[in-house]
């Protein structure tokens, strides 16, 4: 298992993130309904759609995982939930300061795509415990795996849940989030979705290439100690005074 | 060679050694966390013959049998019992070998009898009742066969775990300290039960180090700290070798 | 077939001989309606809070269930005797699923009828209400078994268990309580969306179910 930090990357994502920012404040106009504030939606919607296509991806490389036996798609769908989690708090912050900036409250059950979230969130929390939980290597990555894919198929099924559940008693309140949107609005959206797409990639690349270093890095520490220990170091050991300024 | 074997689905196919093999170990090596546990274990084992693995406690003996009853999944390293790979080929081993761990694996709650009952059906043996009742018989189980097993004393369960390991018959027998906690007596009956009947293929674990090579035609000797010290025919085991294992305790 | 058979066999055996899963989560829940009703502070339960309570306390006590349903695998070797014999780890799953649906029924039994009385809720909406129990308890079980045989082989199993079932089963809870609410409605029974919930379950326990079928061998390996 071995992953680089990526070069190309992280250079498109900040290109596309400010594109997307500049559209937001300079070009997409304020919603009819609720002013400046809805620009926060460019934000909120695109965290909480890469979160959750974050978590289906974690899902399926657990699938390869289980498959293939292949440690490195388990540290690939390890990072997948990792990151989405990381995003999912924003999206859950983001979502309240709207919330409490459309209805006065930080927090509305009524909004089931919101309530839906916040579930899945709590649920994807437990992945952390649940890791840390289990000593030996191999059989964490396989419980984590099987963890990665009933959760993917349990996102679905709670969207379906919770969406009837509110649909019954309230209208829905973000008509303007569906379809509401101008064609200047859609550019925009579409522009700040793939900056976050782009964003959510870069820093499960670099967290990965992280990953990977700093095991290898035990490794060599590992080789070094038991050379050591052997007596027959083949790196010899850097004499202190020839190589100090003295 | 005839039609026959050339149709037949090779379980030789698959081993590292020759076609007789019961068992075959290249390179095996099992981690726990970070640290293996033992390492590099290569070693074969023919039909019929008895391996002895040896070492102080530690040594990772008891890891490497689990490994071979597909328990234990290896590190790394090339495992075939019985003409399956393991891991990916364990269903073909299950059911043909004989597993006799430091837990007796018999629920507490129901009899001896009902714990056999319930290996036989797991295991699909039809009518089961009257090889349970000639193991009991043979194992000196027969009037305590209908109590609980948390009932038992340590040796009246050591000989019902030993009842359930032979129950279906296994063409290997994997047994760790089979004469813990029994007494003399009782341990030849045990001897008598475990012996190297019909050909079957033996693994044994123990720490009694001179009994065990008397038994045995190839020898797994394992360091303390998991490193293989010698794994061969018993002929070819020097005294050094355990010496530099046990130290001194051991002739 | 014959290994699940056994296996079933061998825990209901054992339940019936320690009676130690069912009578403890029925004088669980029989506490807990206590609680209810002094934490509510009412004597008659109708409609969603009826609904509410009732299912909560169901949970909470499937929940016991589910923390034993492999401790004897685990502490005397359950799982190296299936995974000894010729046995697919389906069957284990599959008993298991069964094991725990039978505790959820059996305690059920007596502790629909205990809220009937001590809340005073109408006879007439307990049939149907069985109906919606029986789905509710498979989509219990299913992620039971499959969430217990991941904590059972973790350290800290008892925080494990309910930390990853508590979500795991909020549709459950959803589709449940949507059900049972107009069913316990003070005037009688209604219906409702009854159909809808109740295939809102049924799709749960499915998926689930399939689930568990795909991926419990991963679980059997050590």
């Amino acid at each position: 298992m071995s992953f680089k930090a990526p070069r190309i990357l992280p250079a498109l994502t900040v290109v596309t993130l400010a594109a997307g920012f500049i559209l937001v404040f300079y070009f997409a106009p304020n919603d009819a309904d609720q002013g400046f504030i809805q620009k926060i939606f460019y934000l909120h919607v695109p965290l909480a759609v890469c979160a959750l296509v974050g978590f289906m991806v974690a899902a399926v490389q657990a699938i390869l995982h289980l498959r293939s036996g292949d440690p490195g798609w388990d540290a690939r769908s390890y990072v997948s939930i990792h990151i989405s989690v990381i995003l999912g708090v924003a999206v859950l912050i983001t979502g309240s300061i709207w919330a409490r900036a459309s209805w006065g409250k930080w927090f509305v059950w009524d909004e089931p795509t919101l309530v839906s979230f916040l579930i899945v969130f709590l649920l994807y929390c437990t992945y952390y415990p649940l890791r840390y939980a289990i000593e030996d290597r191999e059989r964490q990555a396989r419980y984590a795996s099987v963890f990665a894919i009933t959760a993917g198929a349990f996102v679905p099924l709670n969207f379906l849940a919770v969406r009837l559940a509110e649909s019954l008693v309230h209208p829905r309140v973000f008509a303007t989030a569906d379809g509401g949107l101008t064609p200047k609005m859609t550019v925009t959206f579409l522009v700040c979705l793939a900056g976050m797409a782009l964003l959510w990639q870069t820093l499960v690349r670099f967290e990965l290439a992280a990953k990977s270093t700093r095991a290898r890095l035990a490794r060599l520490r590992r080789a070094l100690d038991q050379d050591a220990v052997a007596g027959g170091s083949r790196i010899a050991p850097v004499p202190r005074r020839a190589s100090g300024a003295g | 060679m005839s039609m026959e074997s050339a149709l037949e689905p090779s379980t030789a196919a698959g081993t590292h050694g020759g076609p007789e093999a019961v068992i075959a170990l290249t390179g095996v090596r099992r981690d726990y966390g970070e640290r293996p546990v033992v390492s590099d274990v290569s070693i074969e084992l023919a039909a019929g013959q008895t391996l002895a693995v040896l070492g102080p406690n530690g040594a990772g003996k008891t890891t490497v049998l689990r490994i071979l009853a597909t328990l234990l999944r290896p590190s790394a390293g090339g495992v075939t019992v019985l003409g399956a790979r393991l891991p990916s080929e364990a269903w073909k081993a299950r059911g043909r070998i004989g597993y006799l761990g430091h837990q007796p694996l018999l629920y507490r709650e129901l009899t001896v009898r009902e714990n056999l009952g319930f290996n036989a059906r797991l295991h699909g043996i039809e009518r089961p009742e009257a090889r349970i009742e000639e193991l009991l018989g043979r194992a000196g189980l027969a009037r305590r066969g209908g109590e609980l097993v948390r009932n038992l004393s340590a040796g009246m369960l050591q000989r019902a775990a030993i009842c359930r390991a032979l129950l279906h018959e296994p063409e290997l027998l994997l047994l760790d300290e089979p004469r813990s906690h029994l007494d003399p007596a009782a341990g030849v009956i045990v001897d008598e039960l475990l012996g190297p009947e019909r050909g079957r293929s033996r693994v044994i674990v123990t720490h009694a180090v001179e009994a065990g090579l008397v038994e045995a035609d190839q020898v797994l000797l394992l360091r303390a700290d998991g490193i293989v010290a010698h794994a061969g025919p018993v002929a070819a085991l020097s005294p050094g070798d355990a010496r530099a294992v046990y130290g001194g305790a051991v002739r | 077939m014959n290994a699940f058979r056994a296996i079933l066999a061998k825990d209901l055996r054992t339940e019936l001989r320690t009676l130690e899963s069912v009578p403890a989560m029925a004088l669980f829940a029989a506490t807990t309606f206590v609680l209810f009703r002094f934490g509510l502070d009412r004597t008659t339960l109708e409609g969603s809070l009826a609904a509410g309570v009732l299912l909560a306390t169901v949970l909470f006590a499937a929940i016991l269930a589910i923390n034993r349903v492999f401790v004897a695998e685990r502490e005397q070797g359950g799982f190296d005797v299936i995974r000894l014999a010729p046995v697919d780890g389906t069957s284990l799953f599959a008993a298991k699923v069964c094991v725990l649906a039978i505790y959820l029924l059996a305690l059920e039994l007596i502790a629909v009828p205990v809220f009937a009385i001590l809340f005073g809720v109408g006879a007439a909406g307990l049939a149907p209400l069985a109906a919606v129990l029986v789905l509710a308890d498979l989509g219990l079980a299913t992620v039971g078994a499959l969430v217990s045989s991941i904590a059972v082989n973790s350290r800290a199993r008892d925080l494990i268990g309910p930390l990853l079932l508590l979500p795991l089963l909020v549709p459950v809870m959803i589709a449940a309580a949507g059900a049972a609410e107009p069913l316990l409605a003070a005037g009688g029974p209604a219906y409702g969306e009854f159909g809808q919930w109740m295939a809102i379950l049924a799709l749960y326990d499915l998926v689930f179910v399939a689930v568990g079928y795909a991926v419990y061998d991963f679980l059997l390996e050590d």
